[in-house]
């Protein structure tokens, strides 16, 4: 079985704020890692391997210091990885980046299954998934939490939603994105590490994957951002102590004043 | 790539104070673009020297004005209008409003004509229901297939979606496919009057920053929209409107729900709630979510829970609250033995009123609290339970 897996390397969120100051994003010395739910993506990927036998790549698009995400998925037991960059592709939004991946993932060949994660971290749309399997012209699913097994040419998966779950066939090739709670995420090997030092990570440029310039980065993203902005502080926080039947008490009596009871 | 600076730069650096990527340096009294630039357009508005140009394509604005309409997205499952899509509807109404346009709603299902007469008494002028028995489970293809028609047919020029499990995965194809922009989980909407434009307003990087979209050039300008952030139209029986019935053809047959199971039967989904009770590691033990489900039941509230103790095996991931899990927005959030992870933050912020319940002062969970009690959260619920029952 062909599995590719799409990946992005992101600032790690919990650190980016907005410099009060000059109103700009404060990126220096946040530190970048692979998004959490793209490594339960190659969990996912190396997992069916296992069962089922076959070959997994990772692909992500992005500039070059995006290397050392695709390193550290060598590590963890993945055959190839694709590194799609070049300066034509700087400032594409989801349409733009659904786009280049399906490019990218057709230059490639045959591929059976296409892994996301739900969503990254820093942009939180959960959009390229279904955007690149629109592009590529195959059925996609979101949401998986558990892959139930994969026979004769089709893959039957749990599809997470508000209050229950599917049980849903899908024909290969497809794509697919993944929870968290759908694995643990394998810490790579010593022999993992070792290779991925000396391993070459395949580049494609826009020429490679043949793109249409006009739908790549900004001249291929119908949206742009307008303005940033941190949000509004909330209204002050009143803390209230004392006595705990009073101090209770008093909390019901301000949340009816609010009717929020 | 697209973006130039010109002979007109002086080198004053008005760009590069509002570059939010740092991607802006002065060398030699003129600005020098890096890399890592991703032509969001910030420099080019605050240049005052018209220096800084970045090519776009541009639509024309005549092919912009055949579009017409606000459109929602109305989801229903069984039959049963989601709240969200009401709450859009609502919204819907504002916009249609200030455009001086009609609003509409889409509804796709097996035997959904009663949900539709209902979306005309929440306030659609025009409702399109697509029925089929193959749309009475939801797939992102038949759903696709169907709406992208009905865009291209009837031209809208605003299309809004629930930002649900539904709605976040067939409009990203749609999208795709009539080739205009999406914003993801919007929280705020508003109409820039001269230009037509929505401006889309959402929160990036967890939730620590906003950030205001546009789509300029291409239709229909599309959103999902969060649970919550807007007020539920008001039902007027007697609001008169269109219904416009077909059959779509539906040939896709690539995916097949075998079983749709529901695990939270009888148990509010903490996305439609107004109150939330949630409890974190704090609460020491998977017991402890009993005494919260019966603050919870007192209030009409659901159970929401944090990262570790769905881990921990204590709850469902259905409660989950936070970036891994739902991202909620109820008129009141009950935070127990809650820390405040940021990931736990992002997913709840935007509470109207937080209630904090914790024994360390120093929990971030404090931060963001309307208000916050230090102290034992198992003295602390039963004496709400006695308070709330007087």
């Amino acid at each position: 079985m062909d599995i590719i897996v799409c990946i992005k390397q992101v600032p790690d969120t919990s650190d980016v704020k907005i410099n009060p100051e000059t109103n700009t994003l404060m990126r220096e010395g946040v530190p970048s890692i692979t998004n959490p739910f793209d490594e339960n993506a190659i969990e996912a990927a190396l997992h069916l391997k296992e069962k089922v036998g076959g070959n997994v790549t990772v692909v992500s698009m992005g500039p070059p210091q995006v290397e050392s995400a695709l390193r550290d998925a060598i590590a963890l037991g993945v055959d190839n990885t694709v590194l799609i960059s070049d300066r034509a592709f700087a400032g594409a939004d989801t349409w733009a980046t659904s786009y280049t991946l399906a490019k990218g993932i057709e230059t490639l060949g045959k591929y059976d299954l296409i892994i996301f994660g739900k969503q990254a971290i820093d942009g939180d749309t959960a959009q390229v998934g279904p955007g690149v399997a629109e592009f590529l012209n195959i059925p996609v699913v979101t949401y998986v939490r558990k892959i139930v097994e994969v026979k004769d040419n089709i893959i039957t998966v749990e599809r997470m939603f508000e209050d229950g779950y599917e049980v849903i066939d899908i024909k290969l090739p497809c794509a697919i994105t993944v929870l968290k709670e759908i694995n643990t995420v394998r810490m790579p090997s010593l022999k993992g590490k070792m290779k991925a030092k000396t391993a070459v990570i395949d580049k494609l440029s826009a020429q490679d994957i043949n793109a249409d310039l006009s739908l790549c980065g900004l001249n291929g993203s119908p949206t742009q951002v307008v303005k940033i902005f941190t949000p509004p502080p909330k209204g002050k926080r009143e803390m209230l102590c004392g006595e705990i039947s009073e101090t209770v008490s008093c909390l019901c009596q301000k949340l009816k004043d609010l009717k929020a009871i | 790539m697209g973006i130039s600076v010109n002979d007109n730069c002086i080198g004053c650096s008005l760009c590069v104070r509002v570059c939010p990527f740092g991607a802006i340096v002065i060398e030699e009294e003129k600005a020098i673009i890096a890399d890592n630039c991703t032509l969001c357009g910030s420099c080019e508005s605050v240049c005052k020297f018209k220096a800084i140009t970045i090519e776009r394509n541009e639509m024309t604005a005549k092919d912009l004005n055949e579009y017409k309409g606000v459109w929602v997205f109305a989801e229903q499952r069984e039959g049963k209008l989601q709240e969200v899509s009401l709450e859009l509807l609502g919204e819907g109404k504002k916009l249609a409003a200030e455009l001086g346009v009609e609003l509409s709603a889409v509804i796709f299902g097996d035997n959904v004509s009663q949900a539709a007469k209902e979306l005309v008494e929440y306030g659609a002028q025009n409702v399109y229901m697509a029925e089929n028995p193959q749309l009475k489970n939801f797939a992102v293809e038949s759903y696709t297939d169907v709406m992208s028609d009905l865009i291209k047919k009837f031209k809208p020029e605003i299309v809004l979606a629930g930002a649900t499990s539904v709605g976040r995965a067939f409009i990203p194809r749609v999208a795709i496919r009539v080739k205009t922009g999406l914003t993801a989980d919007c929280t705020e909407l508003a109409i820039d009057e001269k230009k037509r434009l929505l401006l889309q307003t959402r929160p990036a990087f967890g939730g620590n920053i906003m950030a205001t979209i546009i789509c300029p050039n291409h239709r229909p300008q599309m959103a999902t929209i969060r649970h919550k952030v807007f007020k539920k139209a008001t039902k007027d029986s007697a609001h008169q409107g269109k219904i416009v019935s077909f059959t779509p053809n539906i040939t896709s047959n690539l995916v097949t729900v075998k079983e749709v199971v529901y695990e939270m039967q009888n148990k509010i989904n903490i996305s439609e709630a107004d109150i939330i009770v949630s409890g974190g590691r704090g609460i020491g033990k998977p017991e402890g979510f009993t005494l919260l489900e019966q603050l919870a039941k007192v209030l009409n509230g659901a159970i929401g829970a944090s990262r570790a103790t769905v881990d921990a095996g204590w709850i469902p991931a259905y409660h989950q609250v936070g970036q891994t899990g739902k991202t909620v927005c109820p008129k009141l959030y009950i935070a127990c033995g809650i820390s405040g992870a940021i990931q736990h933050l992002a997913g709840m912020q935007s509470s109207d009123i937080i209630i904090a319940i914790n024994k360390d002062p120093g929990a971030p969970i404090f931060n963001v609290a309307t208000f916050g009690i230090v102290g034992d959260l198992y003295e602390i619920i039963p004496a709400m339970l006695k308070e709330l029952n007087k």
